[in-house]
């Protein structure tokens, strides 16, 4: 029985010194260890290709991503099954209050598929479309054929920017074809020259338009000096304040390198 | 001998233990469905829950979230109904012809192929459905996401297992039925359709319950071909959404009252399938005692 307290100890000083032979070797810059980034799918690839980046400076760290949407994402920060949560939109009062890391910003842009002759919209023409009260594409301008209207499904981030930045107080008719990933919406666009949707900027490619909004066109360009009106952050979230590695990637994500980085995926940099 | 006996006895334990999981998994499968669904209905209420026409969830406590699932009840009923009338007259002509007409060569090709098609995973008939049925939808009328796009998939998804139960049920029939009504100078088809079919009844209503139950699960294909709008459709050609598939595209997403409602919608899916499944069964029995079979 006397044995087995100094038998601890033993083991507790040896881990001691393991800890410490970390620490050690963790001033030397030599960053090993892993973080957990999950939440929106909307950032999900930025923050896949910020972690690819950081991995090659680094090849000892391990950063998983994850999506799941930006609701499991402050979900999971809180929680902490993620060490850093990922959000395409602002948090709400009545969510649990997290630091937020400004990581870079997106357009939403409103698209059809390349084959329908609109080209541009009213905000306002936008809202009627998406609520239900203009159901034929002839109401804007355009071919004598109902309008087939495809959303996000609700939890979604995107969804969330839209309501708040387009559609204010407004509901998205019932009428509303429903999607479940930004991919959904683009495959379903793309093939359906009657359909109109939203989706971040940074997926928007030769298979789908983005349309002018205002008169303004919908460009990376555009949306970064604020003429373009429809713009949601994209953030990081953590539930203290970050130390450690966690601190490491956020600051190379916010770094000149890591906002280079954002801006040739597609999104808008914020330094 | 006391080793075969332990062993015996040993063997009986583990089987009844494996028995009982089962049970077991059942068991809290359902209580925790039930306990998570009862927030939801608590606070929308049970007439407005399975009665209202309009469910618009809400993230925000702020903003009250409207959670009427009758949209997706029409959605599930009108759909599997429909899967049914396209699959069944199809399904049981084919098991006739497997059974009973083809030659011998035929048969040994065509029964692997039907068998084949059970094992298809339900992503790929969606995939399938998405690319090929969806846009040949839209040439007609409407987005192409369709309650007939979704009819249309789910036909071919049930399409082999009331193909493979009916044939093994006609198979079953004893040789005298068929030999006896050939006898008293029916024709073959007179044989199939006034002797074989009414002996095989309670298999080939077995069938048809087995392929209701898949499609009124099914999630992942229809929500790749149904659209998914939470409205009750008003044509083939307009969109629509079902329950397992509403409770497959927003569970990731869904907390609070919204999760809640989302577990009560499977209470419902779960009594539904119960229903039909207890009504086939009734079905089966009083077609069995008639023939004195059961």
């Amino acid at each position: 029985m006397t044995i087995r307290p100094s038998r601890s100890w033993i083991v507790l000083g040896l881990v001691a010194v393991m800890a410490l032979s970390l620490a050690l070797v963790g001033c030397g810059k030599q960053l090993s260890g892993s973080v957990t980034v999950g939440g929106s799918t909307t950032v999900q690839p930025l923050a896949q290709a910020l972690a690819d980046a950081f991995q090659g400076k680094h090849p000892d760290v391990g950063i998983t991503v994850a999506g799941g949407g930006t609701a499991a994402g402050i979900k999971g920060a809180n929680e902490g099954t993620f060490d850093i949560g990922a959000a395409s939109r602002e948090l709400k009062s009545s969510e649990p209050a997290l630091i937020t890391h400004l990581l870079a910003k997106d357009g939403i842009g409103i698209i059809t598929s390349p084959g329908n002759p609109i080209t541009g919209l009213t905000k306002a023409q936008v809202v009627d479309i998406f609520k239900g009260t203009i159901t034929n594409w002839k109401d804007v301008g355009g071919p004598n054929h109902a309008i087939d209207v495809f959303v996000r499904e609700s939890g979604s981030g995107t969804r969330a920017a839209f309501q708040e930045l387009v559609m204010g107080s407004e509901n998205i008719t019932s009428s509303a074809l429903q999607q479940t990933s930004s991919g959904g919406i683009k495959q379903a666009v793309s093939g359906d020259s009657y359909a109109i949707g939203f989706e971040s900027l940074a997926y928007v490619d030769s298979s789908i338009k983005a349309l002018d909004i205002d008169g303004v066109s919908a460009t990376q360009e555009n949306a970064k000096d604020g003429t373009y009106p429809i713009v949601r952050p994209l953030y990081f979230l953590t539930k203290e304040q970050p130390t450690g590695l966690v601190k490491d990637f956020i600051d190379f994500c916010q770094s000149a390198e890591g906002q280079q980085v954002a801006e040739d995926n597609g999104y808008i940099a914020v330094k | 001998m006391r080793a075969r006996y332990l062993i015996d006895r040993t063997s009986r334990t583990l089987l009844l233990a494996c028995a009982f999981l089962t049970l077991v998994v059942l068991a809290a499968i359902a209580v925790y469905t039930f306990m998570f669904a009862l927030p939801a209905i608590r606070e929308v209420g049970l007439w407005h829950f399975l009665f209202g026409g309009v469910w618009r969830p809400s993230e925000d406590p702020t903003v009250e979230g409207l959670y009427g699932i009758l949209p997706m009840i029409v959605g599930s009923v009108v759909v599997t109904l429909g899967a049914l009338m396209v699959a069944v007259p199809l399904g049981i002509g084919c098991a006739i012809l497997l059974a009973e007409v083809a030659p011998q060569r035929v048969r040994q090709f065509l029964r692997p192929a039907v068998e084949l098609l059970v094992g298809i995973p339900s992503v790929v008939y969606g995939l399938v459905g998405l690319v090929i049925v969806v846009p040949l939808v839209r040439r007609i009328d409407g987005p192409g996401l369709s309650v007939a796009a979704g009819i249309i998939v789910l036909a071919v998804m049930i399409l082999p297992t009331i193909v493979s139960i009916s044939e093994d049920s006609i198979r079953a029939v004893p040789k005298s039925h068929r030999e006896g009504a050939l006898a008293l100078g029916a024709t073959h088809w007179q044989a199939i359709w006034r002797v074989l079919l009414p002996s095989a009844r309670s298999g080939i209503v077995a069938s048809v319950v087995l392929g209701m139950g898949r499609a009124i699960g099914e999630a992942m294909a229809l929500i790749m071909v149904l659209g998914m709008t939470t409205k009750i459709p008003s044509s083939l050609f307009s969109p629509a959404s079902t329950l397992a598939g509403m409770i497959a595209a927003e569970a990731p997403e869904a907390s609070g009252v919204h999760r809640s409602a989302l577990f009560a919608m499977s209470v419902v899916l779960f009594l539904l399938i119960i229903v039909i499944n207890g009504v086939a069964l009734v079905v089966m029995r009083r077609g069995n005692r008639a023939q004195g079979v059961g």
